[in-house]
């Protein structure tokens, strides 16, 4: 089954100097329900903006979104997002931050409450879950942010550079939590993961989407991750199979990345 | 902590210096003959009279007077303000649309508004309150409408994205992010509710601390002028303080 569907797909933005900035130009893709889709490109190749298409958060300029078949008319309400800056309520505790989802869809509050205390001991953070966002670590911040998309079962996951902000350990670690959020459980969710790290990309996908160099970016090419699951991300990106992979997807990602560099050197002349 | 504690002593102790210095100044220099008694009054005269208003009990009716006009002013000015902050913010049309008006009505002196307020709600306590209104009404408005304007735009998306609507958006994002440019300035606005309530009592009231500084200064008793500013003052400061411990509560989440 077809979780997620653009058909030729583009979106543009008036600058503010009154031109049109193409971001994504005539986009199609189809991704299977389950899979674990990782989107990398050079920076300003527009993966947010695809994301953000994907997610309702701004309508196409042309072509159509469909998530589980069903034509997109306004925010997808089959898929959760979490952002890349931190989107945490800061007035809320961690505990009124993870039930949000549930009382905004009407959840009583004692049964909110105690799913959420489920979650939030399932990200490891029950000693934290009245503290308020702001007293916490970065890393525990996603973890939140984590518990906060998964509770509400939402069968799409976007993800904008999740992590991007953390420090290299405390980064490999949520990814390995994340893998494990997804194992877990008998339903797969359809996660759509947004990085301009390769590594973490092969690390966690089945799938790696390579995304050209903008304006106008499109689909460059897709690579099939046959890695054996479960991974340990430890150990993971010292094998063979890995280092094989890294280097095919990055010879075409390469040229992508010097194209933008170029770009923005003219830009900036 | 302890660093932190040091300071906050120092402060304290630094504030009642300057206090200290100031009336200190103010008692010799009228002592030395340096300012003449009848302009500039005297301390000591001045406690003795809030003194005697305060043993004597008379001042508490003025001032009770004078706290219900400015409370009603806070109350009413605050809720429409933010509700029309609210409403504008959220409808950038009718925003633009009423923006010069509201500029225009701002930069009316409220002074020139009192003898028509006196005329249309009479010599009582409703004149002052509409007074009051028109001062806090302003401040409330410009700093809700900010408030939400100024919602981080990450957070408003990720709680659509968790399903809110858009009442649901006002009530969990749009009014706590609101919130701290209100309490913010609710500290100039109960300021501003207590000048519209005793401009008010000033220009034309039977009771009320403005109206206990009207009728001295009508019998060039400028003792009695400095105690009722003293009384305003203290008032206003309580006030403050009660406000602060509020704002730290409610803003608690705050690093």
């Amino acid at each position: 089954m077809i979780a997620l569907e653009l058909d030729r797909v583009s979106r543009e933005y008036q600058t503010p100097a009154g031109n049109a900035y193409r971001a994504i130009a005539d986009i199609s893709l189809q991704i299977s329900a389950g899979s674990f889709v990782a989107v990398v490109g050079p920076s300003g190749c527009g993966k947010s903006t695809l994301l953000n298409v994907a997610a309702g958060l701004q309508p196409p300029t042309s072509g159509v979104v469909r998530a589980e078949g069903r034509e997109l008319n306004g925010l997808n309400r089959r898929a959760t997002y979490m952002f890349q800056q931190d989107a945490l309520l800061p007035w809320k505790s961690v505990l009124d931050n993870v039930a949000l989802g549930l009382t905004l869809a009407g959840h009583p509050r004692v049964s909110a409450h105690a799913r959420a205390d489920e979650w939030i001991a399932r990200v490891g953070l029950s000693a934290f879950r009245s503290h308020y966002p702001s007293q916490l670590s970065g890393g525990m911040r996603k973890r939140v942010a984590m518990a906060q998309n998964w509770i509400i079962d939402r069968p799409i996951v976007l993800m904008d550079e999740p992590f991007s902000a953390l420090d290299v350990h405390t980064r490999q670690l949520m990814e390995t939590e994340l893998l494990s959020l997804w194992d877990e459980g008998t339903a797969r969710r359809t996660v759509v993961f947004v990085t301009h790290d390769l590594e973490e990309a092969i690390a966690l996908a089945d799938e790696v989407i390579v995304l050209s160099a903008g304006p106008a970016s499109g689909v460059v090419a897709r690579y099939p991750v046959p890695l054996e699951r479960p991974r340990d991300l430890m150990e993971l990106r010292t094998t063979t199979a890995f280092v094989e992979l890294y280097k095919s997807i990055w010879s075409v990602l390469r040229e992508e990345v010097v194209k933008s560099q170029q770009g923005e050197a003219v830009r900036a002349r | 902590m302890r660093a932190e504690g040091v300071t906050r002593a120092s402060v304290r102790a630094w504030q009642l210096a300057v206090g200290v210095a100031f009336v200190a100044a103010w008692q010799a220099g009228v002592s030395f003959r340096l300012l003449d008694p009848f302009f500039f009054s005297r301390p000591s005269d001045i406690a003795a009279r809030v003194g005697t208003w305060v043993s004597n009990g008379s001042i508490w009716r003025h001032l009770a007077v004078t706290l219900e006009e400015s409370l009603l002013g806070l109350l009413i000015g605050s809720a429409i303000g933010i509700a029309l902050g609210f409403g504008l913010a959220r409808s950038p049309f009718a925003a633009r649309v009423l923006d010069p008006y509201i500029t225009m009505l701002n930069a009316v002196p409220r002074v020139v508004l009192a003898p028509l307020f006196l005329l249309w709600f009479g010599l009582g306590i409703w004149s002052k309150v509409a007074l009051s209104v028109t001062l806090v009404f302003f401040v409330m408005f410009f700093n809700t409408y900010q408030g939400v304007r100024d919602a981080d735009r990450v957070i408003v998306d990720n709680v659509r994205m968790l399903g809110a609507t858009e009442r649901q958006l006002m009530r969990h994002v749009l009014f706590p992010s609101a919130l701290t440019w209100i309490f913010s300035s609710l500290h100039t606005s109960l300021g501003f509710a207590m000048v519209g309530a005793v401009v008010g009592e000033y220009l034309g009231a039977a009771r009320g601390l403005g109206y206990v500084i009207a009728q001295a200064e009508g019998t060039f008793d400028t003792t009695g002028v400095f105690a009722g500013m003293t009384v305003l003052s203290a008032v206003v400061a309580i006030v403050g303080a009660g406000v602060t411990r509020l704002e730290r509560y409610l803003l608690r989440w705050k690093a």
